[in-house]
């Protein structure tokens, strides 16, 4: 049952081949058997998992089940969830049981989704390894002395070791993609503004977005479609109506323009993943696309700008940890400075840390202009280089990652060298474009990842090339063997 | 210009961190380095260029002032380290 794909399992939920509640039992019964080794999970839901599960068959049973009733799925544990504890990977929200469900928990829910539980992620979703969670590291399902990416790393290990169909996930530099890539999956961040982020943990406003991670096109389209859609208590939430993403994932690839960003393919990139990449533009030709060279000249000052951007909304955003109403407090304050300080000193990690003070420094009284000001501004720039390139071709192709998963704890002491590896990624979330990864080999036994970077509300497209790559290759289909 | 120690401690003054002595010496190389690399962002020539808060180019939506909002203290502090009577519990700020 976890090796199926969505379409398959509603199509048996539909026929009773089997039950909403066997194929969460059955789900929860591989959570125990294998998450022990991948830490992927930070809380498991079984009892709620199975009211769930017999809610939806009682829908299936009437006759009034949608697409994704009775199916399961884990969420990333920075999506509120009323009654269950929302950690956000961090000692501060180690006791936070939200009082509120997020908007994408509420529609998945109401869609009849099963919940089996919250999973890992970097502290507040800063990381790129899952490595600075307060609940330790989560392991790569393909080679377990290795990192799955981040931030979302437990959404990505559950479902590549078949603990999860599919789970949800947020993208605010490169957290829903370079995971996906590292682990063999398909991820999709949105167009900011497609999901409500209301019930969503805040890092950086400007930049975060949910989405979904699943193991094929088909099935992130499926997901994504529960999730999408106007919320008014998400003041930047897109009043614009859902495209049918069933529907769109039947486009034709022929006549479609793909650019093949220079930059992208420059210095640094991992000659294997080049291959697998360059494998796949191959793939379009042949379905008809035509390959476009192009250039993204200010690419390379993404980094720069996203460290400059994202600490600074991250330190904002994390001023509400006061230890005053909610959240962890330190013992015997001296006062309340003391209360504020050596809550917020014991409670966030190193690397929240790390974030919040550069994103205080760089709002700091004479040197806004010269960072956050100078950010704002080649932030517009690097924007304006999609921009022109979108009036030329209607896709953008190329790798997700540099290279492969690396070990855990390889970069885990040098920040730079960590942040370094979403330099592919970040420029989609400055810009607020849609992208997705999706699996395109496998380079020493590791997987692949290939990135589509499309127009402002084109997911369909974008699911659309990632669906039709998978019905002439399986990359998406091959399942870590130790999981099998 | 590597961040000095007291300016490294007047930054974590205004995040309200507490951070240990031995854990600032090694913080400050740290974010030395970062701000080094972010550094790369001075050569860009942005003098004609409007600075970007938003990505995407739309109206802030307004709504009705109406509430919407129900009163649920109970539940919030339900959260909160510590409550009594209806107000949070903080150390005496006024002596």
């Amino acid at each position: 049952m976890h090796s199926r794909s969505l379409a398959a399992l509603a199509e048996s939920l539909r026929a009773r081949e089997f039950s909403s509640r066997e194929l969460t039992e059955h789900f929860l019964a591989r959570i125990d058997a294998h998450d022990g080794g991948l830490n992927s999970y930070v809380t498991v839901t079984p009892e709620r998992a199975l009211a769930q599960a017999d809610a939806a068959d009682a829908r299936l049973a009437k006759g009034e089940a949608g697409p994704l009733t009775g199916i399961p799925l884990a969420h990333k544990d920075l999506f509120c969830t009323q009654g269950v504890r929302t950690s956000c990977g961090s000692r501060m929200l180690d006791n936070f049981v939200a009082p509120y469900d997020a908007h994408i928990v509420e529609l998945l829910d109401a869609a009849g989704m099963v919940t089996l539980g919250k999973v890992n992620m970097d502290e507040f979703a800063m990381g790129s390894s899952t490595e600075t969670s307060f609940y330790g590291p989560t392991k790569n399902p393909w080679d377990t002395a290795r990192v799955p990416g981040g931030s979302s790393g437990g959404s990505v290990a559950a479902v590549a070791a078949g603990l999860a169909p599919a789970a949800t996930a947020t993208d605010t530099g490169g957290s829903i993609r370079q995971p996906a890539a590292l682990t063999g999956l398909t991820g999709i961040k949105p167009t900011y503004g497609r999901v409500s982020r209301y019930g969503m943990v805040a890092f950086a406003s400007s930049l975060d977005q949910a989405g979904v991670v699943a193991h094929s096109a088909a099935d992130a389209a499926l997901v994504l479609q529960g999730m999408a859609g106007f919320d008014p208590r998400d003041s930047t939430c897109a009043e614009r109506e859902v495209e049918d993403y069933a529907v769109a994932l039947d486009q034709p690839m022929a006549g479609l323009r793909i650019g093949l960003p220079a930059e992208y393919f420059a210095e640094g990139l991992d000659d294997g993943v080049r291959e697998a990449v360059m494998s796949a533009a191959r793939e379009y030709e042949k379905l008809g696309a035509t390959l476009v060279d192009i250039q993204l000249p200010n690419s390379p000052l993404s980094v720069p700008t996203y460290y400059v951007v994202a600490p600074a909304e991250a330190s904002s955003n994390l001023s509400r940890y006061d230890g005053v109403r909610y959240g962890y407090r330190c013992a015997d304050p001296e006062n309340l400075e003391d209360l504020y300080k050596r809550s917020r000193g014991e409670g966030f990690g190193k690397e929240v840390q790390r974030r919040i003070l550069i994103g205080t420094y760089v709002l700091s009284h004479g040197y806004y202009d010269a960072y956050y000001l100078q950010a704002q501004k080649v932030r517009h720039l690097i924007a304006e280089d999609f921009e022109r390139v979108f009036a030329d071709v209607d896709l953008i192709l190329g790798p997700t990652t540099q290279g492969t998963a690396f070990a855990l704890g390889e970069k885990a002491d040098d920040p730079v060298t960590m942040y370094l590896n979403d330099v592919y990624t970040i420029a989609a979330n400055l810009a607020g474009l849609p992208a997705l990864s999706m699996p395109c080999g496998f380079v020493d036994g590791l997987p692949a990842g290939a990135q589509l970077i499309g127009r402002h509300f084109d997911e369909g497209r974008l699911l659309a090339a990632a669906h039709a790559y998978q019905q002439v290759t399986d990359w998406h289909v091959r399942f870590p063997e130790a999981f099998a | 210009m590597p961040l000095s120690n007291e300016q490294l401690r007047h930054v974590a003054h205004l995040a309200r961190l507490h951070i240990e002595q031995p854990r600032l010496d090694s913080l400050g190389g740290e974010l030395d380095a970062i701000l080094g690399m972010v550094d790369a962002l001075r050569a860009a020539d942005t003098a004609d260029v409007t600075p970007m808060a938003h990505p995407l180019a739309m109206p802030q939506r307004g709504r009705d002032d109406i509430v919407t909002e129900e009163d649920q203290r109970d539940r919030f502090q339900a959260l909160a380290p510590e409550a009594v009577d209806g107000l949070y519990r903080v150390p005496r700020v006024i002596e």
